[in-house]
């Protein structure tokens, strides 16, 4: 192996940085990656701008649009919407529009917590059991195939009748199940990854485990990461909806998005649509915004991966 | 490949005793007094005492691990005080109508998936693959009970089209006396499954037709119909497989929202009501053979993938 030249004898800065343009650190070329395709793909900005409105329209929206959602107005329920309450009331006279951006902010702040939280523990999983292989890769494998035989769904369940759900217990509860998704990603890249050259490089220059993991195999699976992560906030937002659907989630006298679609349900025969409707068209809207902006992203890597 | 299933079905087994010791976890996380949380309220302490008495809880956890252990070994599920049955013979008469709703729905979402991703692959990025593609991307973001309710508000209530509950009977094959009761149920199920592999089945496509191969046998003037059906659609079934095996726990999630829409009976509807009522038997029970199920549905896709691609060996 040659020692690179380092020593310009003309003077000068020598070659202008040709890291950044050859061979681009890993870092900036994901993010350029990600950058890319924002600007790129309509459906990405599209996603995007819905989650900025949504978001906006959950944390902002209650400071400019005031409602009452604590004390129930009985002599104003069911009303069809009109000019004081855009999108009518539910059975407790609450006003749905301001509902609707209350009920918002749990279920975009679990989904970004879950996501946050799932990311974090499955990348060091993943990177771990990927990198030591051999027996500590099967142990730990084996661990996330138990944890996708239960279905989630069950296990919330439970936990939810064993211990009374906060918004804090659910958000680790989900982060707790949705981590195995990044871990198996991580995990696979990780064990293509170590036998590179430059792992090679950074053991023989004296770079102990934690270095060549941090440093190295981390960052170059950060493009699938950055997809899964997006795809978890999704999922976390539908769990959440399910959970609150069924009774198994936050208490009911909470206002979020599912319990305003399990509580409008029975009223749907009686024609008030404007109990269901509106609350699913954001779930869905909240949903399919995170699935545009992770599939574009998910080709994205796609194409990068197909160049390696 | 002998080696291979071997060593599968070993895995197989390790990731069955984790799901077991799992579930008897669970079952250690109850609050207070165990007799009592299963028992009920009304447990008197002579019940109390021979239920601490049979289930050894005044043993050591690992002593009573492997009694339960034991207990599933020979079809021991438990018993449930809030039914007076044991959770064997509930599941077994629960279970039937599970299989037939969800293995409908999975042959259905299977039927239509591959042609759709076909004809998606094919006339990628034209008007017939966006609105495709939109549809199963509502599809997938749509919890499965909005799903469920708004074919229940179109066509039960609004047209009178289906009914809006599924058959009550409670034998197996009083299921098939009112077949209309069941269109909805299936339907919704097959949906939501069809969306999950939608997305799956046209990357997939995508994938194949940009293979080496395609081109060849574009190259050497096969005829796109030969195209297709010789080398795509063979392909796809490698897909299909690995799908059944993925879309288990998605059915098994996906039937306990559908049945509690619909009431209809069978095992996700009897975890539910298990779980209004704090009845852990009967929820331990479900989960263990749910487990159980996806364990093998994995196990079986994994060795059908080995046997239908050559180049997979673990």
């Amino acid at each position: 192996m040659t020692v690179p030249q380092a020593v310009q004898t003309g003077g000068g800065p020598g070659p202008a940085a040709p890291a950044d343009t050859e061979r681009p650190g890993v870092r900036s070329s994901a993010l350029r990656m990600i950058l890319r395709t924002f600007v790129d793909n309509k459906l990405a900005i599209a996603g995007a701008a819905i989650i900025l409105l949504i978001t906006g329209f959950c944390f902002i929206g209650p400071l400019v649009y005031h409602t009452d959602q604590f004390n129930p107005n009985l002599l104003s329920t069911n009303l069809r919407p009109n000019a004081s309450y855009p999108l009518g009331t539910d059975n407790n006279g609450f006003d749905i529009l301001g509902r609707l951006m209350i009920g918002g902010q749990s279920s975009i702040e679990v989904g970004f917590a879950v996501a946050a939280i799932a990311t974090s523990v499955g990348i060091l999983y993943g990177a771990v059991s990927g990198y030591f292989g051999g027996a500590v890769d099967v142990v730990m494998m084996r661990v996330v195939d138990v944890g996708f035989s239960i279905p989630v769904v069950f296990l919330f369940i439970f936990a939810s009748r064993v211990f009374q759900p906060t918004l804090a217990l659910l958000i680790l509860l989900l982060g707790f199940v949705s981590w195995l998704v990044p871990a198996r990603l991580v995990r696979g890249e990780t064990l293509a990854l170590r036998v590179r050259e430059y792992v090679q490089v950074v053991r023989t220059m004296g770079g102990g485990s934690p270095r060549i993991i941090f440093r190295h195999l981390i960052p170059n699976t950060i493009g699938p990461i950055v997809v899964t992560a997006t795809f978890q906030v999704a999922n976390a937002v539908l769990i959440l909806a399910t959970l609150q659907y069924l009774g198994f989630g936050l208490p009911p006298s909470e206002p979020t998005w599912g319990s305003m679609l399990s509580n409008g349900i029975t009223y749907l025969q009686d024609g008030y649509w404007w109990e269901v409707y509106p609350a699913l068209v954001i779930i869905v809207l909240t949903v399919v915004a995170f699935n545009f902006i992770g599939d574009a992203l998910q080709d994205a890597f796609q194409v990068r991966l197909q160049r390696r | 490949m002998t080696g291979y299933v071997l060593r599968r079905c070993g895995q197989a087994i390790v990731v069955v005793l984790g799901v077991t010791l799992v579930t008897f976890l669970m079952l250690h996380t109850l609050p207070g007094n165990l007799a009592r949380s299963i028992i009920g309220a009304r447990a008197t302490p002579q019940q109390i005492a021979s239920f601490d008495q049979q289930y050894g809880l005044s043993r050591p956890l690992w002593y009573q691990y492997w009694t339960f252990l034991y207990q599933l070994a020979h079809g021991n599920l438990g018993f449930s005080f809030h039914l007076s049955r044991s959770v064997t013979s509930l599941l077994g008469s629960e279970l039937p109508r599970d299989v037939i709703l969800g293995g409908l729905s999975l042959v259905f979402a299977i039927v239509i998936a591959i042609p759709v991703g076909v004809i998606q692959a094919v006339n990628r990025n034209r008007l017939g693959d966006y609105f495709g593609t939109g549809a199963s991307f509502v599809l997938y973001s749509m919890p499965t009970y909005a799903l469920a309710i708004i074919l229940i508000q179109i066509l039960a209530i609004s047209f009178h089209v289906f009914p809006a509950e599924a058959p009550q009977s409670s034998s197996t094959i009083g299921l098939f006396e009112h077949p209309s009761g069941l269109v909805l149920p299936v339907a919704t199920l097959t949906l939501v499954t069809y969306a999950q592999f939608s997305r799956y089945m046209r990357s997939s496509a995508i994938e194949t037709l940009a293979q080496d191969y395609i081109r060849t046998a574009r190259a050497t003037g096969l005829p796109e119909r030969l195209v297709l059906w010789r080398h795509l659609l063979r392909n796809s079934l490698i897909s299909v497989v690995t799908l059944i095996g993925v879309s288990v726990p998605v059915i098994i999630t996906g039937t306990l929202i559908v049945e509690q829409v619909f009431n209809f009976s069978g095992a996700g509807l009897e975890y539910y009501n298990a779980a209004l009522t704090n009845d852990y038997p009967v929820m331990l029970g479900v989960t263990v053979v749910v487990g159980l199920a996806t364990v093998i549905g994995n196990l079986i896709a994994d060795i059908g993938y080995a046997l239908l691609d050559p180049r997979i060996r673990y």
